[in-house]
């Protein structure tokens, strides 16, 4: 390890020196041409899955580690078989297994791995900047995807957010989006503003309680509402969050009930967003807390559809950060 | 030893002398302080021409891991850090490992100083028992083993009862209490400036309100005590008004400024820059000119590196896991000369704020350049311009976030004393 060797404030770590995206750690700092590629290689993977053979040799020979030092289902689940998907061996790391829980420094753990001659890494950890810590760390050597940083970014969940409101709601240009519930501690939140306004969303709306969405979030860029009728009214896309139980014990909510009754999204109010709102959620939901089971499984609601596309979307990223641009097309 | 400087520009922010003269030392004081010295047979001349000689430097916050991991620094590394930035006086924080609050770490520090002959080195005994705030330390013994004050280092009492206490059983020893005001509950876990870009970045904060409550609280429990008390890093305007408001009361209340505070902000801690990472947190920019303002009308009595040296280890953490602290004292002199090319301050000063002021919170005899005064001083060059290399630094730490700044000022001679205890 060779960690004296880093060196801060170098501009945007997610480009190589050529200026092509090399990791992708937030969606913050991205263009908007790395994004529609992103997009636009996704569609191309979506078609894929509906083959008999879903398999592209694209990562053919290349080993993605998937690095988890909190639990998931969804991402990781989708970013093994987005790898598999494109023929590349995958080694999956979970915290309890790793030697994390045995003191190692998370730059070390790369590093043996990076000695088992691995070519990227997917990683989610509990604190924030831990995936451009070892993208500082690793340079050019591997590629690293950012599965989620405590609070910071989720980057891939945005992409796949935006690749369902493009396709199912039509262009985001015109588009007014409304993120409801826990914006502060949310990654998912995060990542969704930033996509949208790089992709030119008129108009972004956090709907919360104030100690969930407080009024500095304006410096995002967003619209703050603490009402939940004012902010749905005329919204084309609404995008839940999941509520973490651990709110509560942090004193920012009386109760899930009163979450629910101030901020539940109910087929009567989901009248109040305009008519066909898409309802979108990254998953697990409370049901009766953030979202009513007949939202979540009614006309309206997307929920499904963002996970196959969470597939596309992680195919792609790994397809363009590898080097194998256009890999997408080549296969469809 | 007997030492004659030639042709050099004294500057004494003790009595505003500002002329270029000639200085000799013998037994460690000054002898003559006058133009064209004859008649002085020296051991050794120093050609001044072109340098700048003040009374040594002061570092009233400096952590140097003793007793501590020496991964990090340790009394040899840091105290040579410190001669090298024309640092002739340090005060020890008591946050080491174990914390200063027995009269045996105390003796232990004061022997290691005194080995080593370098800068001269003060302690501050922990106000309360490994600085949990919930018991009163042996302040009398540790009064009787050398400890220059009392400090809670970065660790601010949640219980306004004891801190209450606290300083009273201080006053009785006749000795200062150096405080770290803010509201425990309010800055909770917050690990930079809560503000737009903590936000950004999802990282929990500690607002500036933190520390309005804090040093209210503080300010308001002194003046129960009669104990005089130091805020050596406050951060904040609302802060600095509240002091002034209490020195107008006729309060013993006094406060510091860590050079950090002055010259960066918030948005210097980027993507997750761990060097960045530093008690008070960088604030907004219009902090950071609300404390310059502060420092031209004297609210603020000095200037500090805060040094905090931390070993590569801490480069593997995330910003989450890494320690507070940023490791600066040998550069603090040339960051300072920042203060007069941004017009801000003139350079006599910024020379006061590194030396007088820091005595004077410190309780220290006023240096000065005088005629009979000890000879501690700090001789350098004002125009030498040098691009900041953590790499080459003499602190164990290279945890800065200066690394490629373009800064002036290079010290050529520390002297303890009269004996010179660094050459540049």
């Amino acid at each position: 390890m060779s960690p004296s060797t880093f060196r801060f404030g170098e501009g945007n770590l997610q480009y190589d020196a050529q200026g092509r995206l090399r990791h992708l750690l937030s969606i913050e700092g991205l263009r908007e041409r790395e994004l529609l590629q992103i997009l636009d290689t996704a569609e191309s993977f979506l078609s894929i899955a509906n083959r008999s053979v879903k398999k592209t040799p694209t990562l053919r020979g290349r080993t993605i580690v998937n690095l988890f030092f909190e639990n998931s289902t969804r991402t990781r689940s989708t970013f093994e078989l987005a790898a598999k998907r494109l023929s590349a061996d995958v080694l999956n790391i979970a915290v309890s297994t790793s030697s994390a829980s045995k003191g190692e420094s998370l730059i070390d753990t790369v590093d043996n791995l990076m000695a088992m001659q691995v070519d990227g890494f997917v990683i989610r950890h509990p604190d924030a900047g831990a995936a451009h810590l070892i993208a500082r760390h690793l340079r050019e050597s591997a590629l690293v995807v950012n599965a989620g940083d405590g609070q910071h970014a989720h980057p891939t969940q945005a992409l796949l957010d935006v690749f369902t409101i493009r396709r199912l709601a039509g262009p985001i240009e015109n588009r007014v989006v409304a993120i409801i519930g826990d914006v502060l501690h949310s990654r998912v939140a995060r990542s969704q503003i930033h996509a949208l306004s790089i992709l030119g969303c008129p108009e972004i709306r956090v709907i919360g309680p104030r100690t969930l969405v407080p009024e500095d979030l304006t410096a995002l860029g967003v619209h703050v509402y603490h009402d939940l009728q004012a902010g749905l009214q005329g919204v084309d896309v609404i995008c839940a969050l999941r509520l973490q139980r651990e709110r509560m014990e942090s004193h920012r909510l009386p109760s899930l009930d009163e979450f629910y009754r101030r901020f539940g999204l109910t087929p009567t109010r989901l009248q109040w967003a305009a008519p066909d709102a898409l309802v979108l959620h990254p998953g697990p939901m409370n049901r009766g807390v953030e979202i009513a089971s007949e939202v979540a499984d009614g006309p309206q609601a997307v929920i499904l559809q963002q996970v196959s596309h969470g597939l596309a979307i992680r195919m792609a990223v790994l397809t363009l950060l590898a080097g194998a641009v256009g890999g997408g097309d080549e296969h469809a | 030893m007997r030492k004659l400087i030639r042709n050099v520009r004294v500057m004494d922010p003790g009595d505003g002398f500002d002329a270029i003269t000639d200085l000799a030392i013998a037994d460690g004081r000054i002898v003559l302080r006058e133009e064209r010295i004859a008649d002085f047979p020296a051991d050794e001349e120093l050609d001044g021409t072109g340098l700048i000689a003040c009374p040594g430097l002061i570092e009233t916050s400096f952590h140097a891991h003793s007793p501590g991991h020496d991964r990090d620094g340790d009394m040899a590394s840091e105290l040579r850090a410190a001669v090298a930035g024309g640092i002739t006086q340090v005060l020890l924080r008591p946050d080491t490992q174990p914390v200063t609050d027995t009269p045996a770490v105390v003796q232990e520090q004061r022997q290691l100083a005194a080995r080593l002959g370098l800068a001269r080195v003060h302690c501050a005994g922990a106000l309360t028992t490994a600085l949990q705030g919930k018991a009163l330390s042996e302040m009398a013994a540790m009064l009787d083993a050398g400890v220059l004050l009392f400090s809670q280092a970065k660790v601010a009492l949640p219980d306004a009862a004891l801190l209450r206490l606290a300083l009273s059983y201080a006053a009785d020893l006749g000795r200062p209490v150096w405080l770290h005001p803010e509201d425990v509950d309010l800055a909770a876990q917050g690990v930079m400036h809560e503000g737009g870009l903590s936000l950004r970045l999802g990282l929990p904060g500690r607002p500036a309100a933190a520390e309005q409550v804090g040093i209210y609280r503080d300010i308001t429990v002194a003046a129960l005590s009669g104990c005089a008390v130091h805020f050596p890093q406050v951060s904040t305007a609302s802060a600095v008004a509240l002091v002034a408001e209490a020195r107008r009361r006729g309060e013993s209340v006094t406060c510091g400024v860590s050079i950090h505070n002055l010259l960066l902000c918030e948005q210097d801690v980027g993507f997750f820059n761990n060097h960045a990472k530093v008690l008070p947190p960088l604030r907004t920019i219009a902090e950071r000119d609300a404390l310059r303002r502060a420092l031209a009308s004297g609210t603020i009595s000095a200037i500090s590196s805060d040094h905090c040296p931390w070993g590569v280890d801490r480069e593997g953490m995330t910003f989450v896991q890494a320690p507070f602290g940023i490791s600066a004292v040998e550069w603090l002199l040339p960051l300072a000369l920042r203060l007069v090319d941004e017009d801000i301050l003139d350079l006599m000063t910024v020379l006061g704020l590194l030396t007088q002021g820091p005595a004077q919170v410190m309780g220290l005899p006023a240096p000065s350049l005088a005629v009979g005064a000890i000879a501690d001083m700090c001789i350098f060059n004002p125009d030498t311009y040098f691009t900041l290399d953590p790499t080459r630094s003499w602190s164990r730490g290279q945890n800065l976030p200066y690394g490629q700044w373009q800064l002036r000022g290079q010290v050529l001679y520390t002297l303890v004393a009269g004996r010179i205890v660094y050459r540049g």
